[in-house]
Order: C-alpha cells, then sequence, then structure tokens
C-alpha cells in the first residue's frame, strides 16, 4: 500500500540558504502524524514546498502515490491536500462565511458545499453566530476555528496545519486540538506541525523531530513524548 | 444656480467617464500592485473597435440597435489588448524590480499608439480611413443629435448615455466582487495571494480576468468619448488615461468604489473650477491643470486616497 504523502530527500533553499535539507518522511493513510521542532527549523518551509508555494530544489512529493512537487499549488488543493497556514492567515476583510467559501474554491458542487457550510457552523457554533461579520475582527483561536473550518472546506484528504496552537490560550488550545481528533475519527488525515511538542505528540500515531532542516528522530508519538533528548529539547524538563 | 446645475450636468458626465477607465487602474492595481500606464491605450483601441465595427458592418446607418453591436466590438478589442499585454509583457516580468513593468508600460503606450496611427489604415480586407487625422466618430439615433433641455440646463444626450453606463457598470462590477465566485477570489488574491492559492485559486487566471474587467469597463468608456467629442484619434488615451489615474489614486488605489467616487469628483472639480475661478487661471484653458493639482496635492497630503487604498496585507 502507498503511503499518503512521501517525502523523499526534500531539499528547499532560500536562495543560497538550504532550509530544509534533504528530509524523507511519510504520512499514512487516517494518522495524525507529527513534525515538530523549535523556531527556524524548517517546518513552514516543508509544508510551503509541499503544497506547491515553494519550489524544492532537490527530491520528490508523493500524494497518493502521484507525483506533485512540480503541480501548481491551486491543482494540489483539488487532489484533495489542504494547508492551514501559520498564522493563520483568514481574509480579514472578508466575513466568515465568504472565508469558508473561499475554502471550498475548487469545487463546484453547490449543494454538497452548502451541506459542508453548515457542517462546519455545526463543529464551530461560534462562526455560525457571527458569519456575516469580517473575519479580521475575531480573536486568535476564533480565527484559528476559521482557518481549520476553511481547510475542511476543500474537503481534503489530509489537511496539514501549521502551528494551530500558536498564540493560543491553553483553553482554546485544548479546543482546537481535540478538533484535531474529531478530524481523524472523521476520516481525515492530519498532518500537524507544531513547536508545543507535548500537544502535538500527545495526539500522534507517529512523529519526526526536525532540526536545523534535517530530521534527527522520528518514532510513534508516544515513543517520542518519553524520550529524553525530546524532553529535554522540546518539554522543557531536565 | 443654473449655471451650478449645467456645471454639475457636465462635471458628472465628464466624472462618469473618468470612473469607468479608473476602474480598470485600480482593479489591476489591488491585484497586482502594478499601475498599467497603458490602459489609456486600452481605451483608445476600444474606441477603435466600436468604430471598426461600424465601419465594417454597418456603415452609413444611424439605427441606435447597432450601439450594443459596437459596444461589443469596443469589449472585445479592449480585451484582446489588455489580456495580450498582460501575458507577453508584464507576466514574465512578475517578480522584477517595480520600475520594469512601468517603463514596459510606457513602451506599451508608444507602441499601441503608433500602431493605430501608422497602420490602422492599412489592415488587409477593410478600407478603414487614415488614423493620422481625427476619424469622425459615427452619429446614432437616440444616444447622438439634439440635446435634452431641462429648464435651462442642457444635457447631452451622450452624457445621459455615459452616466447610465456607469450607473449600470457600477452595479454589475458590485454584483460581480461581492456575489460571484470568480469575485470572491478576485478578493481573495488581493488580500492574500500565497493563501488565495492554498484555497484552490489560480492566481495567473484571476490577472487575466482583473485586466480584462478594466477593459471591458474602458470599452465602453471608448464608445461615450466618441459618442461625446463625435470624433477618436489615436493620442485620446494618453490624457484621459492620465485623468482616470488620478481619479483612482484620489479613490484610493485598489480600492473600487473609490475609483468610481474618484472619478466624479474629479470631473466635477474640473468644471466647477472651469466656471468659478475668477480671472486668468479660470476657463477651459486651465481645466486639464486642475487634475494634476489635485493629484498632486492628494499625493502629498492623503496619499491613501479618499476612500484609502487596499493595499495587500502582508504577514
Ligand atoms: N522567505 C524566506 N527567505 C529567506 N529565508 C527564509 C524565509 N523563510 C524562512 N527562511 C529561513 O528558513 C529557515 C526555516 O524557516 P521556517 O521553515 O519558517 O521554520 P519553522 O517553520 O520551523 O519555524 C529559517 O532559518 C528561516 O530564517
Ligand atoms: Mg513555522
Amino acid at each position: 500500500m502507498t503511503a499518503m504523502l512521501e517525502v523523499k530527500n526534500l531539499e528547499v533553499a532560500y536562495g543560497k540558504i538550504v532550509a530544509v535539507k534533504k528530509i524523507s518522511f511519510s504520512v499514512e493513510q487516517g494518522q495524525v502524524v507529527s513534525l515538530i521542532g523549535t523556531n527556524g527549523a524548517g517546518k513552514t518551509t516543508t509544508l510551503r514546498t509541499i503544497s506547491g508555494l515553494l519550489r524544492p530544489t532537490h527530491g520528490e512529493i508523493y500524494f497518493q502515490g502521484q507525483r506533485i512537487d512540480k503541480t501548481p499549488a491551486h491543482d494540489i488543493v483539488s487532489m484533495g491536500l489542504a494547508h492551514s497556514p501559520e498564522g493563520r492567515r483568514i481574509f480579514p476583510r472578508l466575513s466568515v462565511q465568504e472565508n469558508l467559501l473561499l475554502g471550498a474554491f475548487a469545487r463546484n458542487d453547490q449543494a454538497a458545499i452548502r451541506a459542508d457550510l453548515d457542517a462546519a457552523y455545526d463543529l464551530f457554533p461560534i462562526l455560525g453566530e457571527r458569519r456575516k461579520q469580517p473575519a479580521g475582527t475575531f480573536s486568535g483561536g476564533e480565527q484559528q476555528m476559521l482557518a481549520m473550518g476553511r481547510a475542511m472546506m476543500s474537503k481534503p484528504k489530509l489537511m496539514m496545519l501549521d502551528e494551530p496552537s500558536m498564540g493560543l490560550s491553553p483553553i482554546m488550545m485544548k479546543r482546537i486540538m481535540s478538533t484535531v481528533t474529531e478530524l481523524q475519527r472523521q476520516g481525515t488525515t492530519i498532518l500537524l506541525v507544531e513547536q508545543n511538542a507535548q500537544a502535538a505528540l500527545k495526539r500522534a500515531d507517529y512523529g519526526y523531530v526536525l532540526e536545523v532542516g534535517k530530521i534527527v528522530l522520528s518514532g510513534s508519538g508516544s515513543e517520542l513524548l518519553v524520550n529524553d533528548d525530546v524532553r529535554k529539547a522540546y518539554l522543557g524538563e531536565d | 444656480m443654473d449655471q451650478f446645475l449645467q456645471q454639475l450636468v457636465n462635471g458628472l458626465t465628464l466624472g462618469s467617464l473618468y470612473a469607468l477607465i479608473a476602474v480598470g487602474y485600480t482593479v489591476v492595481y489591488g491585484i497586482v500592485q502594478l499601475i498599467n500606464f497603458a490602459h489609456g491605450e486600452v481605451f483608445m483601441i476600444g474606441a477603435f473597435g466600436a468604430l471598426s465595427t461600424y465601419l465594417l458592418f454597418f456603415d452609413g446607418q444611424t439605427g441606435v440597435w447597432i450601439l450594443p453591436i459596437m459596444i461589443i466590438g469596443a469589449m472585445i478589442a479592449a480585451v484582446g489588448t489588455a489580456v495580450l499585454m498582460e501575458r507577453v509583457a508584464y507576466r514574465p516580468l512578475r517578480n522584477a524590480p517595480r520600475l520594469a513593468p512601468l517603463i514596459t508600460a510606457i513602451g506599451i503606450s508608444v507602441f499601441l499608439q503608433e500602431l493605430v496611427r501608422v497602420f490602422y489604415d492599412r489592415i488587409p480586407f477593410a478600407d478603414f480611413p487614415s488614423a493620422k487625422q481625427r476619424i469622425p466618430f459615427p452619429q446614432l439615433d437616440v444616444v447622438s443629435g439634439t440635446a435634452v433641455q431641462i429648464g435651462d440646463v442642457t444635457v447631452q444626450r451622450s452624457a445621459i448615455f455615459t452616466i447610465g453606463a456607469l450607473v449600470v457598470c457600477a452595479i454589475l462590477l458590485w454584483y460581480f466582487i461581492n456575489r460571484t465566485r470568480l469575485g470572491r477570489g478576485m478578493l481573495a488574491v488581493s488580500q492574500d495571494p500565497d493563501t488565495a492559492r492554498l484555497m484552490g485559486i489560480n492566481v495567473d487566471r484571476i490577472i487575466v480576468v482583473a485586466f480584462a474587467l478594466g477593459a471591458v469597463l474602458a470599452a465602453i468608456a471608448g464608445v461615450s468619448q466618441g459618442l461625446q467629442n463625435n470624433n477618436i484619434d489615436f493620442k485620446m488615451g494618453f490624457i484621459a488615461g492620465l485623468k482616470a489615474f488620478t481619479a483612482a489614486v484620489l479613490g484610493g488605489i485598489g480600492n473600487i468604489q473609490g475609483a468610481v467616487v474618484g472619478g466624479l469628483v474629479l470631473g466635477l472639480v474640473e468644471s466647477m473650477a472651469t466656471q468659478y475661478v475668477p480671472g486668468q487661471f479660470g476657463g477651459g484653458t486651465w481645466k486639464d491643470v486642475w487634475a494634476f493639482v489635485i493629484l498632486i496635492l492628494v499625493l502629498v497630503f492623503r496619499p491613501q486616497g479618499l476612500l484609502g487604498a487596499r493595499v495587500v496585507d502582508r504577514a
């Protein structure tokens, strides 16, 4: 069986600066896979390359067995790969509903889009209550819900989340993380990027640790949680 | 009072024309942060497209039913020009320093003017007049001819057409931007192009749509100007383009409502200044100067324009 996502020897550079150095990893269908690492490790660069916003200088990316490292970003979305970017990047001057509908831009099954809109409002009632409001007026947690709802609207098979817990209160972070579990239960595969290793690994079937552009460690979520190096470097223990 | 009302009508007419052209500057700027200084030429070629349609198929006739067909001819010529210019001239410069597309725009302007001036009468299989002089624009029933008198105020029929065209275009444009999927895509690209791509939006296609949209309105403006002046020429895009650019900056570049408001305000200021500025600065001779005085004042004191520029949010 082929993996849902397969990254092979991926190298990405900004000019002369090589940010991702020949990394390989895979995400199996139905899993939550976490990619953890400190600020500047190359996590965002990796996700942006997978979704087609950046081009690798070396290596290959396969999604459901199809090579996508030369596919335009807008076509990758319609293949079923959604990317909720770092910093949420909701469209601030558009309403909640317009943001969500943009998530479904690549689809044209109007009736199903309406149904999915309702499903998003069911999952995040606060969005439903404020569907006409400009999204820029929302708090960080609400914007994160909107960003996840928007990514769901493309009906992805694989959803990549870049630091969804960034800047959130502990309560809101819990809420977002339980949504990740809920999405997995509904059959969506998740690639979760986090600096918050504790939260990310607790829910992960598998995890990779990225350090200055290289994968230095990998294992099941529970293995990594008890790993001494991980505990020292990422969980603030010594 | 009558004089004031007369200038109000004149100003709104002029302003509607500016507004129709200004939308093209602002839409393209909103999407790619490019001032397409060749947009005035898109307007000019729209007028020539309308004229060509008339000469090819309806020469000598005056029925008003010809007008919609001329407008379609104008749109085909203008949209074709705008889309081609985006594809061959601007797209290769998408990531170049800002000065490069600006200089290119000036080059395209000169190129298109000369193309029309030198080659219009040499188009094969068409018996077009030379564009080295002004060419009479067809006068049609209903939209040309004796002006309408309302009290002491004279309203040209072409003025009614122009103002009416702006109203219709503004409504359709509002609907397109706010209520259609493609319009929502445009808004998304103007706010955050990278994230728009993550939504599955083909940014290249949205850019083409922006150029085409501006060209459609410029084409209508080209027909309006032909009807108003009774003639067109290869240079007509220059001053009109500069005025419309001023209008777009005045309203807040990138802001579509701003372009409409800016166009109308500029038209009104021009006509009122012509009427009411006394002494040696008054009258028609100084008309064009006021537009650029406004441009300079806006750039110095309120560079974001009346309604505020809608510049892309950068994260
Ligand atoms: N646009 C950019 N231009 C140049 N260097 C960049 C750019 N974006 C990120 N980098 C560099 O690439 C490295 C990886 O960054 P990033 O992928 O954002 O890491 P992370 O998401 O793990 O914090 C860092 O050293 C960062 O400075
Ligand atoms: Mg990052």
